[in-house]
Order: C-alpha cells, then sequence, then structure tokens
C-alpha cells in the first residue's frame, strides 16, 4: 500500500489550490477525483472547454485555468476518473479506477468534494425533459450540447439567471425565466445587507444577469408557485403548469431546467463518520471543522463547498489554508511561516464569505420545494412519494432511518443523496420537529457502485 | 440513428468524433462526451426505464448524483452514463425494468 503525506478527494478548486500548496511545503500528494479531467464542476473540462466560442460561459468560468495551470506543474500524483468509495478513520483511502480496486494510505486526507445541487422535488420533476440547471451548464462546458426548445427555466438563486444567460448567448430560444424566489425572502435578508455591502461586488454581478437577460427579451417572471411539469402522451415532458400573480399558467416545453441552489456534497464525511451540524441558513448539513478545516477527525479535512457554500473563491482560499496546516502538522512548515502564509488568505476571504447569509437567506428555497406535496415523488430510485413519508411520519417514525425500513425511501442507487433532505424536513414539518433533531440517513461504505471482482482484487495491487 | 428532440451541438473547440453504438445503432459522439451525454445528442430519450413501475427517466444532474442515467456500457450494467466518457466503438444498451444479468457478471474462473 502506497503511503503519502496527502490525499486529496476532488480536484475542483479548492483540491487544486491545496494539492498545488502541499506540493510546494514539500508534501508527497496524490489528488483522486471523479472526473476525466480536472476542474470540479465550476471549472468542468477547463483543460479542454468544448466551446470554441469563449463569450458564452464568460469569464468567471476561464478563471479556473490560473488554477489549472500552477496544478497541472505541481509535483502530484493525479489520478483522474477514480471512484473513491471508502475511507477509514485510520486514512486508508479505497477507490476504483479502470475496472481495478485500490488502496492508499495517507498522512492527512483532505477532502474537497464540493456541492451538487439541491434536488428540485415538485410534481412531475422525474419526467424527462426536466433536467437541474447545473446539468445544463455541464453539457456547454463538456460537450456544446444545449437542450431543445421550447425551453423553461425555474427557480432561485443566481446561478438560474447566469444558465439562462449562458444558454441565450448560445443562441438557445428561452420561452421563460420563471423565479421562484418567495417575497417573504426579500424581508427576512434584509436583516443581512450589511453583510452583503461588504461583497457588492456578487450582489452586483447577479443584479447584470437579470438586468443583460431583460434587456434580451427574454421573459423573466417574478414570484411564481405551484410549479407542475406535466407528461405528454409519450411520457416525456410536454408542458409546465404554474402559478404567477395569482393566476394560473401553462407552457409548453421540451426541457426544464431547474434550480434551488447547491449543497454540500456529505457523502463521504458522513460514511467516514464526520460530526454533521444543520445549517439554518443554508438549510442543508455541513461538516463541522475548525478554522483550517480540520475534522473531530484527526487527520481528516474539509475544505471548498462540501465544508459549507461559499463558492469557487472560498474554496481555493480553504484549500491552501488546509494545506498549510497539514504541512505545519507534518512538520514541513512552522507556526510563524504558517500564520504568514495563512493572513493576507484569511483576509482576501472575509468579503467573500460576508455576503453568504445574506444570499443564503434570500435564495432559501420556497416550501412548496422544501416539503413538496403528497403527490410529489420524494425518493426517485424506489418511487416513494411525500405523501408515503408523511405517512410513515405520523405512524411514528421519528427520522430517516426508520422511514427507510418501513418505505425503502434512500434506499436505491443514489444512497439518499436525492431525498435525504427532503425527507428529514418532511418528518420534521410533520413531527413538529427539525432537521436538527430527526437526523439524516445512515451513510456506509461503498459510497459509490464497484463490482464484486474489484473488491475481491482489491489488495492485488499497490501502484498508484 | 433515430432522432426525437436531440440536444443541439454548438461550434466546438475540437471536431474529434468518436463512433459508438446505442442499442446496436451506429452514433457519432464528440471525443469527450459523457455517455450520457452522448444519449442526450442522439435523442436516445428515455433513456431507462425503472424497476419500480417501469416509468420514463433520462439523466438529471449529470454529476453522478442523481443515478438516474444507469446505462449498460460493453456488456456492464448500471454504470453512471455521466461519469464515463465514449471510446470508439463503446456499446451502450439502455436498461429497461430491473437489469437482468449480462456479459459483465459472467467472468471465467481463472
Amino acid at each position: 500500500m502506497k503511503l503519502y503525506d496527502l490525499v486529496i478527494v476532488g480536484a475542483g478548486p479548492a483540491g487544486m489550490a491545496a494539492a498545488t500548496a502541499a506540493a510546494e511545503q514539500g508534501l508527497t500528494v496524490a489528488v483522486l477525483d471523479e472526473q476525466a479531467a480536472p476542474g470540479g464542476q465550476i471549472y468542468r473540462a477547463i483543460s479542454a472547454p468544448a466551446l470554441r466560442d469563449e463569450g458564452i460561459l464568460g469569464p468567471d468560468y476561464y478563471h479556473g485555468r490560473r488554477l489549472l495551470a500552477p496544478f497541472a506543474r505541481a509535483a502530484v500524483d493525479y489520478i483522474p476518473s477514480a471512484s473513491v468509495w471508502e475511507i477509514t478513520r485510520e486514512r486508508e483511502v479505497r477507490f476504483s479506477a479502470g475496472g481495478q480496486a485500490r488502496t492508499l494510505r495517507a498522512g492527512r486526507i483532505l477532502l474537497a468534494t464540493g456541492a451538487q445541487e439541491r434536488p428540485v422535488p415538485f410534481p412531475g420533476w422525474q419526467l424527462p425533459g426536466v433536467m437541474s440547471c447545473g446539468a445544463a451548464q455541464i453539457m456547454l462546458k463538456t460537450s456544446g450540447l444545449t437542450p431543445p426548445a421550447p425551453l423553461v427555466l425555474a427557480g432561485s438563486g443566481p446561478l438560474l439567471l447566469l444558465i439562462a444567460l449562458q444558454l441565450h448567448r448560445a443562441g438557445v430560444d428561452i420561452a421563460a425565466v420563471l423565479d421562484t424566489t418567495p417575497r417573504d425572502n426579500y424581508l427576512k435578508a434584509g436583516r443581512h445587507v450589511g453583510g452583503a455591502l461588504r461583497g457588492w461586488k456578487v450582489l452586483v454581478k447577479g443584479l447584470g444577469y437579470l438586468a443583460r437577460l431583460r434587456a434580451s427579451g427574454v421573459a423573466c417572471l417574478s414570484q411564481v408557485s405551484q410549479l407542475r411539469a406535466e407528461a405528454g402522451e409519450d411520457g416525456k415532458l410536454a408542458r409546465v403548469h404554474f402559478t404567477h400573480q395569482g393566476q394560473p399558467r401553462t407552457l409548453s416545453a421540451t426541457s426544464l431546467l431547474v434550480h434551488q441552489g447547491v449543497v454540500p456534497n456529505v457523502q463521504l464525511s458522513r460514511a467516514i463518520g464526520i460530526d454533521h451540524r444543520w445549517d439554518e441558513q443554508q438549510l442543508c448539513w455541513r461538516p463541522v471543522t475548525d478554522s483550517w478545516g480540520e475534522t473531530n477527525i484527526p487527520g481528516i479535512f474539509v475544505a471548498g463547498d462540501g465544508a459549507g457554500i461559499g463558492g469557487a473563491a472560498a474554496a481555493e482560499q480553504a484549500g491552501r489554508l488546509a494545506s498549510w496546516q497539514m504541512a505545519r502538522q507534518l512538520g514541513c512548515l512552522d507556526r510563524q511561516d504558517r500564520d504568514r502564509l495563512a493572513t493576507p488568505v484569511r483576509r482576501a476571504l472575509a468579503p467573500v464569505l460576508a455576503i453568504r447569509p445574506f444570499l443564503d437567506v434570500l435564495y432559501q428555497p420556497a416550501r412548496e420545494f422544501l416539503t413538496p406535496s403528497d403527490d410529489t415523488l420524494v425518493c426517485r430510485c424506489e418511487e416513494v412519494t411525500a405523501g408515503d413519508v408523511r405517512r410513515f411520519a405520523r405512524m411514528g417514525c421519528t427520522g430517516p432511518n426508520q422511514t427507510k425500513a418501513f418505505s425503502r425511501v434512500g434506499m436505491g442507487p443514489c444512497q439518499g443523496r436525492m431525498c435525504g433532505l427532503t425527507v428529514a424536513q418532511i418528518i420534521a414539518d410533520t413531527r413538529q420537529s427539525t432537521p436538527a433533531e430527526v437526523g439524516y440517513y445512515r451513510i456506509r461504505s461503498p459510497i459509490k457502485p464497484l463490482t464484486l471482482r474489484e473488491l475481491a482484487n482489491l489488495g492485488d495491487t499497490d501502484q498508484p | 440513428m433515430q432522432t426525437d428532440s436531440p440536444f443541439n451541438r454548438l461550434e466546438t473547440a475540437s471536431a474529434a468524433t468518436v463512433t459508438i453504438e446505442i442499442d446496436g445503432q451506429p452514433f457519432t459522439a464528440r471525443e469527450g462526451d459523457s455517455v450520457a451525454a452522448a444519449l442526450l445528442a442522439a435523442g436516445a430519450i428515455p433513456s431507462r426505464t425503472t424497476p419500480v413501475s417501469a416509468s420514463p427517466r433520462a439523466p438529471y444532474c449529470m454529476m453522478g448524483v442523481c443515478f438516474e442515467c444507469l446505462v449498460e456500457v460493453d456488456g456492464l450494467a448500471n454504470v453512471q452514463g455521466c461519469m464515463v466518457q465514449v471510446s470508439e466503438g463503446m456499446r451502450v444498451r439502455r436498461q429497461n425494468g430491473a437489469r437482468a444479468l449480462t456479459q459483465g457478471d459472467v467472468h471465467e474462473a481463472v
């Protein structure tokens, strides 16, 4: 089994910056990443972007090249197309790549597994033709593909508007952008306006997306509710129903892209047994870490959106901070030098993070997406509805694990990634409790599919 | 192959293509496409039907989270189509209902 000072999971902004910083301090580093090329989701395919026209995605995407170049030069063992399916408290990392399972040992481990889009349950969200906004953006970045018209976008948050703008620039005809942000959120977010002003650059950018969409003649409807997707005779999406300013409306649609923000990807940190806490503003779980990213399990760190949503700019700085602390723990950096490096980074981070409470509250999903109607499929794998989950909660199921045993909710191939937040929220709501109290699924390894052959041959090979 | 409301391809930086098979029909994908992207570009939607109720599904997240894009790739079933890139001669089959035994499940005793 090969031993590294540091094994990093994920090659997005946090992982790339952390690997580069750690290698500079003399650590031996391996980076395991699920994708075929570095970049994570935000800088997906940045080493070979699909689109010829760089104006479509805009400069924030191509900023990723500034992380990629030093990462590519760094003395790092980079292992792409590797899915990590188990990490032990003894810091053994098991993963599969190219049909082979292997184990690495690590002095320190950094989880830089980033975010996933918050699943958006509403009636009909499982129909072919309905996708997440992030999925459409990934297709632009990696393949230069755009969804077929008529196209409707629906949801809340800056990414919804950014992707609408990118698709518009790509020449896609957009039938409407439906903003589901509840009116009350503006009042609630007002309390955090001080932080918003410190991070004004982000705000101006978001307002700019909306202004440019409107100026381009794209129909942008606000205060939309009661979103529902309906299939045609072929079983695929045909119509989008919603209420706008009290009036029921229907649009024909071949494609519907939905978005309700992003949440930390906690599958791996959960499976290791790291402590998590419920974040009341971001309405999601996040691993508990100290100011360097270290968790309650010594030697295991989390950096970037996987530790709580802060965005790409914050993620790369968090990756560096974690690396310097790990270098100090391993005797490659003394305390003074660590702090000399960290101080300007912490100063740069402050305004980037200051705007988060405002954004987090403003773009909290409407209740209809947090605790959807009874007829909404919650667990897409096992086809369990919100009504089923409510029924079991009323029968006395106190949390997601008990409800799973009764209904199979969360038992399918996605291992609860798509329903976990919703199930906890529905149970909490039904029992007049909180997600923090009802808890979350017990996640167990393997957290990614592997074949029995891979498992059986584990240990035969120890070369990276 | 037969196309139905496929995704549209914009002008790309590289023109390299690979030919794959989707349910036995040849399809020209772009090098760098994931299997799920190729299915959408081919209009091969629904890309599966569910084991529980045989209802039609298609890729949803494209980033390895939702497991809606499960397909058979070169005889191995239940592969996440969004996590695998196309390669020349790759054979992709859509899965309908509960999966059956495939050649990938059966190995010669060594």
